[in-house]
């Protein structure tokens, strides 16, 4: 058995195994954090700071997911400087991408009351949106640059390092190797980055081009969870069916098999099964 | 009260900055003599008894930090100079290290030695080349004797690439390690987990220089200057409306009032001749009115009850003719243009900083400045985001001086 760590959330006592980090502790206190880089099979990121908590004689608030727990912290999770913070995360999140197609940020907005407008009015980088494969679509203006894709695409799941973090200021951005087009860079189209992307940056083709054609509907989708056929590994995957067509192929992200993560046969290599008699 | 010329050579000093002469004349050679027959124990002992803080911005206690990274568990261990200097303002270093580019060289061999370090690198800022140059030629002149190589401490140079952040030491490794230089989340601190994730001291240029003169004269004579919580000289870059523009060391404790007046300093206002306000330690510093200056001493205790710090050393003077509001806007431009983009408080707060100043109706966005300010300080990864917002607080928070400033229009980035 590891060794406890005891601290205190909120006045409230928990024990942690050591080594975990301070989200783990406040999620025992009842208290989690908001968070939109974090994400459960991924590194922190440590980069949306929404999950910042206020440490007892520590200057600045600490983020939770990457702060590892210490015996007798003490942590308060809802004062007025984490308040503000988080509600100024949000409001400037706001003003950069569209909340209403970013799911975890409009939670954000709401459960800090942010004014989605007090820092609206310019977007800090307009971009195209690059469509470049047959298998997704990158829409960055969308991104928040939370990280996760590139973490998908590194140690955290593909091994791939197809992408990375380039530029700086409100210039920095996701970047396949010098601007390159995915088909020209080490991408292998696994769709793990789409999987965990939270703000729709980054979107199956099939499913973005129902979106712009306004036949997407979630209401009439239904799913199917099944086993991938491709080969022994035996994915998890759920079928995503609309009017009796397959619109979208995702993993469960709590899938022991998988945890969300696919190749790109299993995510993308459903058409044959509509394809019909030759 | 005016110059004191302890890390700057004297005048008198003629020698050529990296030569052997010049190592004798200023006594680096007995120094290092010294230095061989010392025990780390008592190198950091000198260091801790000379009240040495960091001149890089911070002021950490030096010899605590060097007994932290002594005491580390691993025991591979390295040692950096700070040289990536890239503030607006700030520009001491590069004279520091012009005039006499073997103290800060020495000092960090004193370091290697006392943490028990065998690499060294110097991180110099890209844009210095000429620089570059001078420290291959003292490198040289350490390389002779063998104090610097294979025998010694390996010591390589590392140069920045226009990145201001690549400064912040965290961000500084993961440069070395040829990764973008964005800030790593602390803890783990450096002086465990620093460099390749080993244990690392690093020391600005200037504290560096220090140590050697310590090693030179000893702890009670470095103690004769300065005052008794902050011993020693302070490199100051002094900029804007004044005289003479540049680098004096001066003893901490000076009143600012003296840097600005004095005829062997900065030698009186220029420009209109009437003082508006002084920007103090750097592009996150404090804007100081003219009372605030007349009343100010160069010290961390006293400046901190104004509400300021010394930070680097930057000083930049504004005559009653410059439109501050244009200095807020070019401060937030380099910020905005500066962040590493890794953490939203920084990314997009120090781009709306930059929007709200560049944008009409300025009085009645001072809830939501501060409020962003606020979020800036408390939730930002690094230094950069948590100060980026100060000046300008400094600012909101002196009602003659931001009154002028709503009332001046906005206008465009410069
Ligand atoms: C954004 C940023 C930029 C920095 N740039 C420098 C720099 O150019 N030179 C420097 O010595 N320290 C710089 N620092 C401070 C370093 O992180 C570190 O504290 C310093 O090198 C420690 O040396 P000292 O204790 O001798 O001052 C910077 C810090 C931040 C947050
Ligand atoms: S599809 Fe797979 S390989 Fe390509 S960028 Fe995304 S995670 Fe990396
Ligand atoms: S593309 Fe999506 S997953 Fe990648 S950084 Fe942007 S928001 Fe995050
Ligand atoms: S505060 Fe700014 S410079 Fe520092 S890590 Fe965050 S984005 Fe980068």
């Amino acid at each position: 058995m590891s060794q406890m760590v005891s601290l205190t959330v909120d006045g409230r006592r928990v024990s942690v195994p050591a080594g975990t980090m301070l989200r783990e502790a406040c999620r025992a206190a009842g208290e989690t954090p908001p968070a939109l880089c974090w994400h459960e099979h991924l590194t922190p990121a440590n980069a949306c700071r929404a999950c910042v908590v206020q440490v007892h004689d520590s200057r600045a608030l600490v983020a939770a997911c990457s702060r590892p727990v210490a015996e007798d912290m003490v942590v308060e999770t809802n004062t007025p400087r984490v308040l503000n913070a988080r509600k100024i995360i949000a409001e400037l999140l706001a003003s950069a991408i569209d909340p209403q197609r970013a799911p975890d940020l409009l939670e954000l907005v709401q459960a800090t009351g942010a004014d989605v407008g007090r820092f609206g009015g310019a977007t800090p980088r307009v971009e195209p949106v690059k469509d470049d494969n047959p298998f997704f679509v990158r829409d960055y203006s969308q991104c928040i640059l939370c990280y996760r894709c590139v973490e998908a695409c590194g140690v955290d799941a593909q091994n791939t390092f197809a992408i990375s973090a380039a530029g700086r200021g409100v210039s920095a951005r996701i970047d396949a190797a010098y601007d390159r087009t995915l088909p020209e860079s080490d991408c292998v189209f696994c769709g793990n980055c789409v999987a965990v992307c939270p703000t729709g940056a980054l979107i199956d083709r099939q499913e973005w081009q129902l979106r712009s054609q306004a036949v997407w509907d979630p209401a009439r989708i239904t799913t199917t969870e099944t086993v991938c056929s491709f080969c022994g590994v035996g994915c998890t995957l759920s079928l995503q069916v609309m009017d009796n067509r397959i619109v979208k192929v995702t993993s469960p992200h709590d899938n022991p098999v998988t945890h969300g993560m696919l190749c790109v046969k299993g995510r993308y290599g459903y058409a044959y099964v509509q394809a019909g008699d030759p | 009260m005016s110059e004191v010329r302890r890390l700057l050579p004297e005048p008198g000093v003629t020698s050529a900055p990296a030569s052997w002469t010049r190592m004798v004349e200023r006594g680096y050679a007995e120094a290092y003599a010294r230095l061989l027959t010392t025990d780390p124990g008592d190198i950091i002992r000198e260091v801790v008894d000379s009240g040495l803080a960091g001149r890089g911005g911070a002021a950490f206690p030096t010899g605590r930090k060097w007994a932290s990274v002594a005491a580390a568990p691993v025991l591979t261990r390295y040692v950096i100079m700070n040289a990536d200097e890239s503030e607006p303002g700030t520009f001491k270093d590069r004279v520091l290290l012009e005039h006499d580019p073997l103290g800060p060289l020495i000092g960090l061999l004193i370091a290697a030695r006392a943490v028990g370090a065998r690499q060294g690198y110097v991180y110099l800022r890209g844009e210095y080349p000429d620089l570059e140059r001078t420290m291959r030629q003292a490198l040289a002149v350490l390389e002779k004797p063998g104090w610097i190589g294979p025998e010694g401490v390996s010591v390589e140079i590392r140069r920045g690439a226009g990145a201001y952040i690549a400064g912040e030491e965290t961000a500084l490794f993961n440069s070395i390690e040829g990764r973008r230089p964005e800030p790593r989340v602390k803890p783990p601190f450096p002086a465990t987990h620093g460099l390749f994730g080993l244990p690392t001291l690093i020391q600005n240029v200037e504290t560096l220089a220090n140590v050697a003169q310590l090693f030179v004269h000893g702890a009670p004579w470095f103690r004769q200057v300065g005052t008794a919580t902050t011993p020693g000289t302070k490199l100051v870059a002094v900029s804007g409306h004044v005289t003479r523009p540049g680098v004096y060391e001066v003893p901490f404790g000076i009143p600012l009032q003296t840097v600005l007046d004095d005829p062997q300093l900065a030698a009186g206002i220029a420009g209109s001749g009437q003082l508006q306000c002084v920007l103090l330690g750097g592009s996150a510093g404090t804007f100081l009115s003219p009372p605030e200056v007349a009343g100010a001493v160069l010290d961390y205790g006293p400046l901190r009850a104004l509400g300021a710090s010394i930070g680097s050393g930057a000083i930049m003077v504004f005559d009653h003719t410059v439109e501050m509001r244009r200095i807020l806007i070019q401060l937030a431009a380099f910020f905005a243009d500066e962040s590493c983009g890794q953490c939203v408080p920084c990314r997009i707060g120090t781009r709306r900083l930059l929007d709200i100043l560049q944008a009409d109706a300025l009085a009645r966005r001072e809830p939501d400045l501060r409020d962003l300010a606020s979020a800036m300080r408390d939730a930002s990864i690094c230094g950069l985001g948590q100060t980026a917002p100060m000046a300008l607080l400094s600012a909101i928070d002196r009602p003659a001086l931001w009154e002028d400033i709503c009332a001046s229009k906005g206008g465009q980035s410069l």
